[in-house]
Order: C-alpha cells, then sequence, then structure tokens
C-alpha cells in the first residue's frame, strides 16, 4: 500500500478477506501489528444448513432398520397380548358365568355424559366417570366395555345410573331398571345411552 | 353397532390407543373367519368396515408392513364391485403412505365401475398425489383439473394443481394457478395454512425469476399469524431488498425481527434489517441493529448448547415418555416448557419430517409395550396364585363330590331308564293293545291271587272245587272287563302321567348338565395351566430383553439425530455471530467515516 503519513490514515476496500500488516518505523525502531478484516457476503436468504446427505441417508437407514424390528416386536407382543385375554378369559370370567355390559351413545346425541354406575342384584359393579377423549370416542360411535364380571345362571337385576350435563350446562341425572337373563353361554349387554333433549328413551338395553 | 367388540376396537382407536384396538379387533376377525355360518355373526354386518379399519389402525400404530394384508383379504374374496373398488382404494392410499408409488399405481389399476359416492374425491386425489409422487405431473394436471369443483378439497386441489403445472414445465400457467389457490376463501386453519403456503410458494417463484414487485404482493397476502408467515416477512422483505428497496424491505422485517428468536427466518432477519440501514447508509441505526443481532446470537449459542448438553444427559428422553406432554398435538412443542427439558424449538423441523415423527412415535411405542410387558408379569403371578388357591379349595373337597355325584349319578341313570322303558312300552301297545300292562298295582294282585287260587284247585272235578272255580273265572272275567272297558281311559291317563313326569326329569337333567359343567369348570379352573403360564413368562421375558435393547437403540438414535441437527443449527448461528461481529465493526467504522467526513466538509 506504500507508506503512510505519521498522523495519516488509509483507507482500504478490500473485495476479499484480507490480513494487513502495519509497520512502524521511527527513531526508537520498529513494530508491526497487524490485523484481518473479514469479508462477509450479504446475508443470503438461505435456509439453515442441512447436515450433508451421506449423514442424512446413514440416519434414515438405521432409523429404517430399527423400525422393522419394533415393527417385528408390535407383531408378537399383539399375539401375546391375545393369547394373554384368552387365558384371563378362561380363568377369570368363563363362558358360563361370563357377564360383559357395554356403554355406547344414541347416533349423533351431543349430550354431555359425565358418569356412569351399575349395580347388579343391588351390588355396586361399576363407577365409570368420562374424560374428554373417552367422551369424544364415544360420540363418534365407538362403544366401551364398562364392566366384565360373572353371575349365575338365571335371572338378573340390573339397575343403571347415568350422570351428565346438558349443551346449557345443566345437571341431569336418569336412572334406569332392567332384567337380564343370564344362560350357559357369555351374556353381553348393551346400553344405549341419550340425553333428555334428544326424544330418544335415555337408558335403553339391548341384547346381543 | 351391531357389533359390540368392534365397536370397542372403535372406542379404543378413537382415544389414539391402537394396540388394544388391533388386539380387539384381531381377536374378533381371527373368530370370524373361523366360523360355519359367518352370516349368523354379529361382525358380519360390518366387516368390510372391519377389515378396512384394521389396515388403518396398523397404519396408525406405525406397523406398515401388516398394513395391508387385510384388505387384500377383502380385494380377493367375493365381494361386490363398490366394496372391491374401496378396498382398492385404501390399498393403494397405504402403499402410498409407505412409498410404494409402483404398488399404489397397480391398486388404482385396479378401480373399475362403481365407486362409493363419498370416496370419489379422495380417490381422484390420491390419484394425482401418487401421479406427482412418480414423476407424471402431466397425468396429475389431468386429474386435478377435473376435481376443481370438489368444494371439500378446494384449496389443496388448488396448490396441488398449480405444483402439478409448475413440474410439468408450465410456469406460466402454474403461477396463475398459485394466484387462484392464493386467493380462495378458507373457513378453517388447514384451508387457510394452504391458501398461505400457495402464497409463499408463488412469491418465491416470482422472487427467482426477478419479478420482486408481484413476489411482494403475493408474499403480502400470507396471514400474518400462520405458520408460513416468518418466512412469508423474511421473502417478501428480499423482495424489496433485490430491488433496491431497502425501505420497502424494512417494513416487513421489522415485523419479523421481533418475533420469536429461535425461528431461522428471525435469526437471518436480524441480519438483514442492519444491512438494509447500512445499504440506506444508516450506518447508527445499523451498528445498533448488528449489536442486537449479536446478542441474539450469542444467547442462542448458549441456548443451543444448553440443549445439546441437555439431550446428552437424557434430559430429552424423559421429557418425551411424560405422559402429561402428550395430551395434544402440540405436545412436541410444549416439551421445552418442562424443567430440564431442552431447548425443543430448534428441533421443529427435524421432528416435523416423517421419519423423526415415527421414530419418536415408535419410542413411546416401544416405553408401552414395556410397561405392558411389567403389567403382564404381574398378571401371571397373579394367575399363579389363583391358580394355586384354587387347587388348595378344590382338591381335598372334589373326591368327596364325586363319590356323591357317582352314587346320585347311578340313581338318575336307573330312573331315567325306567321312564325310557315305559315310554316304549306305551308306544308299543299303541299298535298292539295289552290292557293288562296297564292293569292297576289292586288288580294285578287281585289277578295273581286268582291265578293261584285257579293253580291250587287244580283239576279237581268235586262241586266243590267246581263252584270256587267257576267264581275265580268269575272274578277274571270282571278283570279282564273293567281293564278292556278302561282300556282307552288308562292309555291316555298313562301318556298323562308320563308327559307329567318330563318336566322333574328336564330339571333334573339340566341340574345334572350344570353340576357337570360346574365340576369341570372346577378342574378347568386350576389344572393344566403350568405350562401355558411358564412359557408364557419365557416369552414376556425375552420380549421384555428385545424391548429394553431397542428402547436404548432408538433413544440414542433419536438423540444422536437431534443432536446432530442442533450443531448443525449451533454451526450456522456461529457464523452468523461472526457476520454480526463483523457488522458491528464495519458500521462503526462507517458512522465514524461519515461523521469526519460530514466534519471535513
Amino acid at each position: 500500500m506504500g507508506a503512510v503519513a505519521a498522523q495519516g490514515s488509509a483507507t482500504v476496500r478490500p473485495s476479499q478477506s484480507t490480513t494487513y500488516t502495519v509497520t512502524a518505523t521511527g527513531p526508537g525502531g520498529s513494530a508491526r501489528a497487524s490485523a484481518q478484516v473479514t469479508i462477509t457476503s450479504v446475508p443470503s436468504p438461505a435456509a439453515v444448513r442441512e447436515p450433508s446427505q451421506e449423514q442424512i441417508s446413514s440416519d434414515q437407514r438405521e432409523m429404517r432398520g430399527l423400525d422393522e424390528q419394533i415393527q417385528e416386536i408390535k407383531s408378537d407382543s399383539l399375539r401375546m397380548a391375545a393369547e394373554l385375554s384368552q387365558l384371563e378369559e378362561k380363568l377369570l370370567y368363563p363362558s358360563g358365568t361370563q357377564v360383559a355390559i357395554f356403554v355406547e351413545l344414541a347416533k349423533g346425541d351431543m349430550m354431555r355424559l359425565d358418569a356412569v354406575r351399575l349395580q347388579i342384584d343391588g351390588q355396586l359393579v361399576a363407577h365409570y366417570i368420562y374424560s374428554a377423549k373417552e367422551l369424544q370416542a364415544l360420540r363418534k360411535g365407538g362403544v366401551q366395555r364398562i364392566y366384565v364380571g360373572n353371575v349365575a345362571t338365571g335371572d338378573h337385576k340390573l339397575d343403571v345410573l347415568v350422570d351428565g350435563k346438558l349443551e346449557g350446562g345443566a345437571d341431569f341425572s336418569r336412572t334406569g331398571q332392567f332384567t337380564f337373563r343370564k344362560e350357559v353361554k357369555p351374556k353381553l349387554v348393551g346400553l344405549t345411552l341419550a340425553g333428555p333433549r334428544s326424544g330418544n328413551t335415555p337408558i335403553s338395553l339391548g341384547d346381543w | 353397532m351391531r357389533d359390540l367388540y368392534f365397536g370397542e376396537a372403535l372406542y379404543h382407536a378413537y382415544q389414539g390407543q391402537y394396540f388394544d384396538a388391533l388386539q380387539r379387533l384381531d381377536t374378533e376377525l381371527a373368530q370370524y373367519h373361523v366360523l360355519d355360518e359367518p352370516e349368523l355373526d354379529t361382525l358380519h354386518y360390518h366387516i368390510n368396515n372391519a377389515e378396512f379399519s384394521v389396515g388403518d389402525f396398523e397404519l396408525d400404530y406405525r406397523m406398515h408392513q401388516r398394513a395391508g394384508r387385510a384388505i387384500k383379504a377383502v380385494l380377493e374374496g367375493a365381494v361386490d364391485e363398490a366394496v372391491r373398488n374401496e378396498a382398492a382404494f385404501r390399498l393403494a392410499r397405504i402403499h402410498f403412505q409407505k412409498g410404494q408409488l409402483d404398488d399404489a399405481l397397480e391398486a388404482l389399476a385396479r378401480i373399475k365401475g362403481t365407486v362409493p359416492e363419498e370416496i370419489k374425491g379422495d380417490l381422484e386425489f390420491l390419484r394425482a398425489n401418487v401421479y406427482m409422487a412418480t414423476g407424471q405431473p402431466g397425468q396429475a394436471v389431468k386429474v386435478l383439473t377435473q376435481l376443481k369443483s370438489n368444494e371439500r378439497l378446494a384449496g389443496f386441489v388448488a396448490y396441488n394443481l398449480g405444483i402439478a403445472l409448475l413440474q410439468d414445465g408450465r410456469p406460466q400457467e402454474a403461477i396463475e394457478q398459485l394466484d387462484k389457490a392464493g386467493q380462495l376463501p378458507a373457513g378453517d386453519p388447514a384451508g387457510l395454512a394452504i391458501r398461505d403456503k400457495a402464497n409463499l410458494v408463488l412469491g418465491t417463484i416470482l422472487f427467482e425469476s426477478g419479478n420482486f414487485e408481484r413476489a411482494r404482493q403475493s408474499l403480502d397476502q400470507v396471514h400474518l399469524e400462520g405458520p408460513f408467515s416468518n418466512q412469508a416477512l423474511l421473502r417478501a422483505g428480499w423482495a424489496g431488498a433485490s430491488a433496491q428497496l431497502y425501505d420497502r424491505a424494512l417494513v416487513p422485517w421489522n415485523i419479523l425481527v421481533d418475533r420469536e428468536p429461535t425461528d431461522a427466518a428471525v435469526q437471518e432477519v436480524s441480519l438483514a434489517v442492519p444491512h438494509a440501514y447500512a445499504s440506506l447508509n444508516l450506518h447508527g441505526r445499523a451498528a445498533i441493529g448488528y449489536g442486537h443481532a449479536l446478542e441474539l446470537f450469542s444467547n442462542q449459542i448458549e441456548r443451543v448448547d444448553a440443549s445439546i448438553r441437555s439431550i446428552r444427559e437424557g434430559q430429552f428422553l424423559n421429557a418425551l415418555i411424560r405422559e402429561e406432554s402428550r395430551e395434544d398435538e402440540t405436545w412436541v412443542i410444549r416439551l421445552r416448557n418442562l424443567p430440564d427439558a431442552p431447548e425443543t424449538y430448534y428441533l421443529m423441523e427435524l421432528m416435523a419430517s416423517h421419519d423423526f415423527q415415527t421414530a419418536l412415535h415408535n419410542y413411546l411405542d416401544l416405553e408401552d409395550l414395556r410397561s405392558r410387558f411389567f403389567a403382564w408379569k404381574t398378571s401371571l403371578d397373579a394367575f399363579d396364585d389363583i391358580i394355586r388357591l384354587r387347587g388348595q379349595n378344590y382338591e381335598p373337597l372334589l373326591p368327596e363330590v364325586d363319590a356323591q355325584f357317582r352314587e346320585l349319578d347311578s340313581r338318575m341313570r336307573l330312573r331315567v331308564e325306567q321312564r325310557k322303558h315305559l315310554a316304549e312300552r306305551l308306544q308299543a301297545i299303541l299298535t298292539a293293545p295289552r290292557p293288562d300292562y296297564l292293569a292297576t298295582a289292586e288288580e294285578q294282585i287281585a289277578s295273581e291271587r286268582i291265578a293261584r287260587i285257579e293253580k291250587q284247585l287244580g283239576n279237581s272235578n268235586d262241586p266243590e272245587s267246581l263252584a270256587l272255580r267257576q267264581r275265580a273265572d268269575h272274578l277274571h272275567g270282571a278283570l279282564t272287563w273293567r281293564q278292556e272297558t278302561e282300556y282307552n281311559e288308562r292309555l291316555t291317563a298313562a301318556y298323562v302321567h308320563l308327559s307329567e313326569l318330563n318336566a322333574p326329569v328336564d330339571t333334573l337333567t339340566r341340574e345334572y348338565d350344570a353340576f357337570v359343567r360346574t365340576r369341570q369348570a372346577a378342574t378347568h379352573s386350576y389344572v393344566g395351566y403350568d405350562i401355558q403360564l411358564a412359557r408364557f413368562r419365557e416369552r414376556v421375558d425375552e420380549a421384555l430383553q428385545r424391548v429394553d435393547v431397542l428402547i436404548a437403540r432408538q433413544g440414542n438414535m433419536i438423540e444422536t439425530v437431534a443432536i446432530n441437527q442442533l450443531e448443525a443449527r449451533r454451526e450456522r448461528l456461529a457464523a452468523q455471530q461472526t457476520e454480526a461481529r463483523f457488522g458491528v465493526a464495519d458500521s462503526y467504522d462507517r458512522a465514524a467515516r461519515a461523521q469526519s467526513d460530514a466534519g471535513g466538509q
């Protein structure tokens, strides 16, 4: 760049990163200092740098390899769960005494079901409080198995108490009394619940 | 709902409990398929829906290898055209989601004839997507053009048509189409998002073709609160800056610069804003802007470092498995609010990718399986206990019960045999009448006494004997007369009595059967389980070991991928930090120079 006066200055306009070295020479000797000017381009609208392609594919390969093993263990677990549930049924709820009670909402009914209480022959067998997710599942047409147990063959009394809220927020409560007959095969009892404003029977019992 | 167990499977599925849903439905379908008369089963009313649902649940439970098997069974079964076409559509959708595009095309090619009205739109939309994914945008354009009138899919069809045109090398038509897509009315968040996306893509295309003004107009239409707004603001600014209109660029950029500092667009704009000021020769403001950017990058680098540390300490996986963090769809974002959890914002892009989502959910599924296995082990222990207690209870009782039963059994068999004999006799005398069979006990005794007397009288011809014999004959005749004349009433009465016996015999048979069942149930309740339970326990232990290894590997992979991502972000932040540092120095330098130039003049 050449010499610069002791009190002067010099302007540089480098087009790329450059290291400038200053040498000051005087009666006392000389001294050197250097400074690096880093030129950065205008920030580009580029997105965040992604990991390299090789890294992605090796990660993906590992992910997929593991995924296959996970699918296998899921399959095995489903088979085991089915066997265990059969074993459980055989041990705890043999068909000769098994009774299962199911709850569903009448089609399109929008009442807010809070709780269902069931008594068989005067004995409390289930008292279920519904979460929002469960209520949503019932509204979409899902059927909840609320109780599985054992009863002797013959006639039995079933008392049902339903608590809920109307669309306006007011509480409501309904009760129903039914009789079902247990025979040698497993007994399935279905309860269909409807809000008071739907025009349907609030609690109806169906046999399967 | 005609089949309660299918309803139960749906109940689980609607709550995202796909394992339970599949377990229930697999069992139901397996039972259904071995029935002699399946049409009498309640599942028969829902069978196609049930087979379709299995495929859906398997996909939702990330079991892609299995998904589609049940649907193939429907396709190959004897079903009507509409059902077969729906099955083919669902199969194609599964193949498409699995990335098996040729198989998807093949399944779509099987669709011929009647298609259920409710799937028509989705079917054609899928067909277009498959064409686009297989590099046939021209075909996709044809399909999507036909679909334009579908109101439900309007936004998606309009956007995809724009992209298909672009891929087909028709940029002008693509721009017009995206422009239309960007102006469609949108009522729901999904519609709004797709409209924003159309404007963002359109803005980008126009920007890249140097049409900055139109680019900015499109980008300005992106909803300011939507998910694409940051990118849109950033690109709108660049559209201005590229046309040297820095003051215009600063309008969107100044909105963006105050947003969430972990967002890549916000970080980029924190450098772009001072760059714009510098370009407007406002070096003082540029210096302040670069100063803010420097501070932002230093803070963010610290946050990223802390996140990497936190992931290495296992906090990321710990946060993932916390139940409360998974209550709704935004759970991944909310992880960052949990104590000790890493900054997940930097992982958003990664987390949004399909593979990483699958990996995360698989990790949670494995955790879920592990807790199931532990619960099963507890159940098996309880079953052992039940069986042992039942054995202890029944073993001493049963020998005596059996002895009593054997005695009762022989007595009962005798009586039943007798009744059977009587019934046979009655049946026989219907064709060959035998009044003597219907003699009363009194008559039988009298008859026997008469026979004895006759025997004693022998063949003697003395007058006394003759008189007695005559009397005996008379009596015999009287008895026969009675039996013959009363025969019909007696036969009727005998039938009545025999049928009266039916009720007690039926009761007895029922009680007998009930006893036999209960007796069998008593034995079945504790005999023959040992081997089954022992094997099951071994399988659970083995599965538990496998799941432990898989959890460790899966967790490690998730952490590694997340850390790689964060390190890439850190690298970018460090580069931006350097740019900011240089920017500060340069701006001060220029500001000082400007000041001295002004002073010099």
